[in-house]
């Protein structure tokens, strides 16, 4: 509710007739308040594990990173110090690179001709993209493994990125695929009344409208590649993951160095949006100055 | 569940927004061929076709045929005298009876945890999404900053922070030790490896599915409803009641879903904060039985009956909760 | 580019008038269907050179499918459509003579001004397309505003970019699908005798649909009335105004009073008079003016061609209107309603038997006239017309 809203009511007839019984401010006050300090609760209660996370990235190295035991920069200074942590991080981004881009073609591509291009499967087409998104990640990982042992497909760092790009393309397409649906179809007429070929309209009109979403579809593709467990669990041998690692590691104890790596990739994604954020605000402050 | 599963809530959200404003599909349809004069029907032509095969194909190949392994699979027999992980096709619809038989509790036990961890997103996701959505309409500064601090953590490995609510609920962390001693708990007890312990990863961990629909349903809540509500002489309680949350509803739909699907399938909150008997889930057994005892057709058997149970629940339920009635 | 050059390209424009590059544009039996919903029927026109044509009519006429369908944004279901005598039915919408002012522009918002109108030189691999883009930018009076985005656009502004956007191809035809429809009343006055200055400038055919009747005949050479996927009515817009030939074209342009009745004979002693019996007033019509001349007809007369007066003034004055044909048409009734707009009353007249009739009349004297007052009203037939008597006095009211 806003504040304008709230003032409409403490002018509304409702609460100069009604005496204001103590009951009654009460009911006022909890209203006002009971959002706020609930819901920053609840980030509160969002935000322990990062906490945490960050205050262990700096606990003095020994065999496990259960207790405290001093301050340290150490781990920061050297992330790779615990054997297989910067391997894994590297082949988690090897894949979630990889596994974007094919996902962004494909997805962007699809979400396009389905938003634009009237065929006899459309509906069917739909529901197949939305499948893999209402299925549990569990049954998504065994029924590829189902298949790749039955055609005997080698499990690793290819068979990780097929599984990965399954479930990220989903996602590409329905991110995609609401935003081709705000484009003014009119522009893309505009631009085949003035001259321009199917592919030109698309590569010049339609694509740079599409990047916002495009990044953002890429943005979030790559950060469920990066950190999928389950379905990489089932598909990827012995291939090891930067989640994989941490859920291995945690039997013996999990080094201070994946606290590192945890804590930065959570502030480069928050540097990364408020940036976004930033630019565009500054954008749309520039547009509206100029006019 | 990870932050794959996390990240698609959002589509699954941009989804239900894309599909909300329409009251019915149906009516919608009429409308655009009446419309047809100034807005044109999508285009017909081989460039449509060339435009989504490759992606339709990719998904054919890598998720419906997937699907159908699976329930070959399942079908298969172990031949007399194979190697652990040998079997050979046939139509075993026994393998059922037998999954079924040994690990009707799991399954049961799953839908259960998923079912209050939905309950509890409900609970505490709501006034998260209603904080961002309505009271803080017009501060897009405060606005972005929450809706960071709720998408971040997506970035963080999910299996850290199941890792680390662990260690920060262990026998010797701060919190137990603290309650013991202010003897708010007794000696013995601990706080992981108990099914609340599961159930609170759970809840953790699926929390943004609930509050992301629901935010971006209220977002496009109209404030002047809610004032008509009070200038009727409705209290706070009341409009929220008669209006907005019914308004929501949509939001609300789709977030229940979104939690409780993957919670149900979900084996690392309960490896991590459970690992006890009594809290294993069906993702559990299904992971094991694959990865560990390398038994193919009970494995397989049991995603299938995952499936269908899910299929089968999400559709009684969309049909008893859907939109098109509450709209 | 320096004010000269700008000075230069102003003054070459003139030349291309004589050049007259603009075609002639050719519809045979050209028809379009969505499903079972027939947008456009089979419709000839030619349109010819160099003219300003107006496709006027409510919203869902078949009006914008039409102009599309020249685009080549949409697919005739029938019929051929030739520009200059080549046929194009065929041609995709980049390979056709002809662009397009969309409705509400339709300016690429990722693209700086200048960029918007270099868009199609720079497709067609024009080698001076910056020269180009320039002039014409200047020939709307943006040049100043070249390296904006259109979102800083006023309205008006962006207007002229998707003319200049449009124009700066040298196109054949230039289509434009309500054009000033986004913009305010006074700006819209502005832009119409803007289009109008341009269009005798550059000497292209424009083919301008719209809704508003008073847009389509101040800026016309000739005016189509589409009414439910067909042309009514055709012709310069005097015409169409002073002679409609349905009731469609005559309530959508302007106002009309319609009256039914039946031919009874020619008038007594006039030639070319018809005698038209309506409910107990016989009223006379030209002949010529009528689109039947027997049996049921709905007699129409425009509501500013009546004189109105105080009833019984007439006895001790003169006839103040005498008919080209030296009749007039009489009928006494009573003031209902007066609407006073400044320069004109409007007057609604109860007629026993005709129902009410419009009348505008001029304030030149000081007359003033209150409802209930009795008057008589006047008009030669030679300004009445005559329609089919099948047709319902009603269509096309309030349809805009």
């Amino acid at each position: 509710m806003s504040s304008q809203t709230r003032q409409r009511s403490q002018t509304s007839p409702s609460t100069s007739v009604r005496p204001d019984s103590g009951g009654a401010r009460f009911g006022r006050i909890l209203g006002r308040w009971a959002i706020p300090v609930l819901g920053g609760l609840a980030f509160v209660y969002l935000l322990v594990p990062i906490v945490y996370i960050f205050v262990f990235s700096f606990n003095q190295p020994a065999r496990t990173n259960l207790t405290w035991r001093g301050f340290t920069w150490e781990n920061w200074q050297n992330p790779c110090g615990a054997p297989g942590v910067c391997e894994s991080v590297q082949r988690s981004l090897q894949i979630g690179l990889t596994a974007t881009a094919i996902a962004l073609v494909l997805g962007t591509l699809l979400a396009y001709g389905l938003a634009r291009y009237a065929f006899r499967f459309r509906d069917a087409a739909g529901f197949l993209i939305f499948l893999p998104l209402a299925t549990p990640e569990v049954v998504l990982g065994a029924s590829l493994l189902a298949l790749f042992l039955n055609v005997g497909m080698q499990l690793g760092f290819w068979s990780v990125v097929l599984a990965h790009v399954m479930f990220c393309m989903s996602f590409v397409v329905v991110t995609i695929r609401s935003r081709v649906a705000t484009l003014d179809p009119r522009l893309e007429e505009a631009g085949r009344d003035l001259y321009g070929s199917p592919f030109q309209v698309f590569l010049r009109v339609t694509l740079p409208q599409l990047v916002p979403g495009i990044l953002a579809a890429g943005l979030l593709s790559f950060a469920m590649s990066f950190d999928d467990f389950i379905i990489t669990n089932f598909n990827s041998g012995t291939l090891e993951t930067f989640p994989k690692f941490v859920y291995v590691a945690a039997a013996r104890g999990i080094p201070a160095e994946a606290n590192v790596i945890g804590s930065a990739m959570f502030l480069i994604a928050l540097l990364v949006v408020v940036v976004m954020q930033i630019v565009s605000w500054q954008r749309r402050r520039r547009l509206m100055s100029a006019r | 569940m990870s932050a794959g599963t996390e990240t698609r809530a959002l589509a699954r959200v941009a989804q239900a927004q894309a599909a909300s404003p329409q009251p019915g599909e149906g009516g919608s349809r009429r409308r655009r061929k009446t419309n047809a004069v100034t807005e044109p029907e999508g285009r017909r032509g081989k460039a449509g076709y060339g435009l989504v095969s490759p992606g339709l194909i990719y998904l054919l190949l890598f998720f419906i045929l997937p699907v159908f392994t699976l329930l070959a699979t399942s079908l298969y027999v172990k031949p007399p005298g194979a190697d652990v992980g040998q079997f050979a096709p046939a139509l075993e619809f026994g393998n059922y009876a037998v999954v079924l038989g040994g690990y009707w509790t799991e399954l049961l036990r799953s839908f259960w945890f998923a079912l209050l961890a939905t309950v509890l997103c409900l609970v505490i996701g709501y006034p998260m999404a209603y904080l961002i959505a309505v009271r803080l309409r017009g501060h897009a500064f405060l606005q972005g900053l929450l809706l960071v601090l709720l998408i971040a953590p997506f970035f963080t490995s999910f299996v850290l922070r199941t890792q680390a609510w662990k260690q920060i609920l262990a026998d010797q962390g701060f919190v137990v030790q603290t309650l013991k001693t202010l003897n708010l708990m007794p000696d013995g007890a601990s706080l992981t490896t108990t099914s609340v312990a599961v159930v609170a990863g759970l809840t953790y961990n699926f929390l943004p599915f609930m509050v992301l629909p629901i935010y971006a349903n209220l977002q496009g809540l109209d404030s002047r409803l809610l004032e008509a509500g009070q200038d009727l002489y409705a209290n706070g309680v009341t409009t929220f009641r008669t209006v907005t949350f019914p308004m929501s509803m949509p939001g609300v739909l789709a977030g229940t879903l979104l939690t409780f699907i993957p919670a149900s399938g979900d084996f690392v909150n309960a490896a991590i904060l459970g690992n006890n008997r009594n809290t294993t889930m069906i993702g559990q057994v299904i992971e094991s039985k694959f990865m560990r005892v390398l038994d193919y057709p009970g494995a397989a058997a049991l995603s299938f009956i995952l499936m269908v149970a899910i299929l089968i629940l999400v559709t009684l339920y969309v049909r008893r909760f859907g939109t098109r009635d509450l709209v | 580019m320096s004010t000269d050059t700008a000075q230069d390209t102003l003054d070459s424009t003139p030349a291309r008038e004589e050049e007259s590059r603009g075609s002639e544009l050719t519809l045979d039996q050209v028809s379009k269907s969505f499903g079972d919903f027939h947008a456009v029927k089979p419709l000839d026109l030619t349109v010819p050179a160099g003219e300003f044509f107006a496709l006027l009519g409510p919203s869902g006429c078949g009006k914008t499918t039409t102009l599309r369908m020249v685009a080549g944004l949409e697919k005739p279901t029938g019929g051929h459509i030739r520009i200059g005598g080549t046929e194009v039915t065929a041609l995709p919408p980049f390979k056709r003579p002809v662009n397009t002012v969309f409705q509400s522009y339709a300016l690429f918002p990722h693209m700086s001004v200048k960029e918007n109108v270099a868009f199609g030189l720079r497709r067609r691999k024009v080698r001076n397309w910056k020269a180009q883009a320039d002039e014409f930018l200047d020939l709307v009076e943006l040049g100043h505003l070249a390296d904006r985005k259109p979102a800083q656009l006023s309205g008006g502004q962006q207007q002229r970019v998707a003319l200049a956007r449009a124009l700066v191809n040298q196109p054949e035809i230039l289509l434009l699908d309500e054009p000033l429809g986004a913009l305010d009343m006074k700006l819209r006055r502005q832009m119409q005798s803007e289009l109008k200055r341009i269009q005798t400038e550059v000497g292209l055919t424009f083919i301008h649909v719209t809704h508003d009747q008073e847009e389509a005949m101040t800026m016309a050479d000739t005016v189509a009335v589409m009414n439910a996927g067909r042309i009514e009515q055709m012709g310069a817009p005097e015409d169409l105004y002073d002679l409609p030939r349905t009731a469609f074209v005559a309530n959508f342009l302007g106002r009309s009073n319609l009256m039914s009745g039946t031919v009874t004979g020619t008038g007594s002693g006039a030639d070319g008079l018809l005698e038209v019996e309506t409910s107990g007033h016989r009223l006379l019509l030209d002949a010529s003016r009528a689109v039947s001349t027997t049996g049921d007809v709905l007699l129409g007369v425009r509501p500013e061609k009546i004189a109105l007066r105080p009833a019984g003034t007439r006895a001790g004055g003169q006839p103040v209107v005498v008919g080209t044909s030296g009749v007039v048409n009489e009928v006494d009734g009573t003031v209902t309603d007066v609407s006073f707009t400044g320069v004109s009353t409007e007057y609604r007249v109860d007629v026993p038997g005709l129902g009410e009739l419009g009348v505008f009349a001029q304030n030149r004297d000081g007359t003033r006239i209150r409802p209930g007052d009795p008057v008589e009203l006047t008009w030669d037939p030679a300004r009445a017309f005559g329609l089919d008597g099948a047709e319902d006095a009603a269509a096309g009211e309030g349809a805009a």
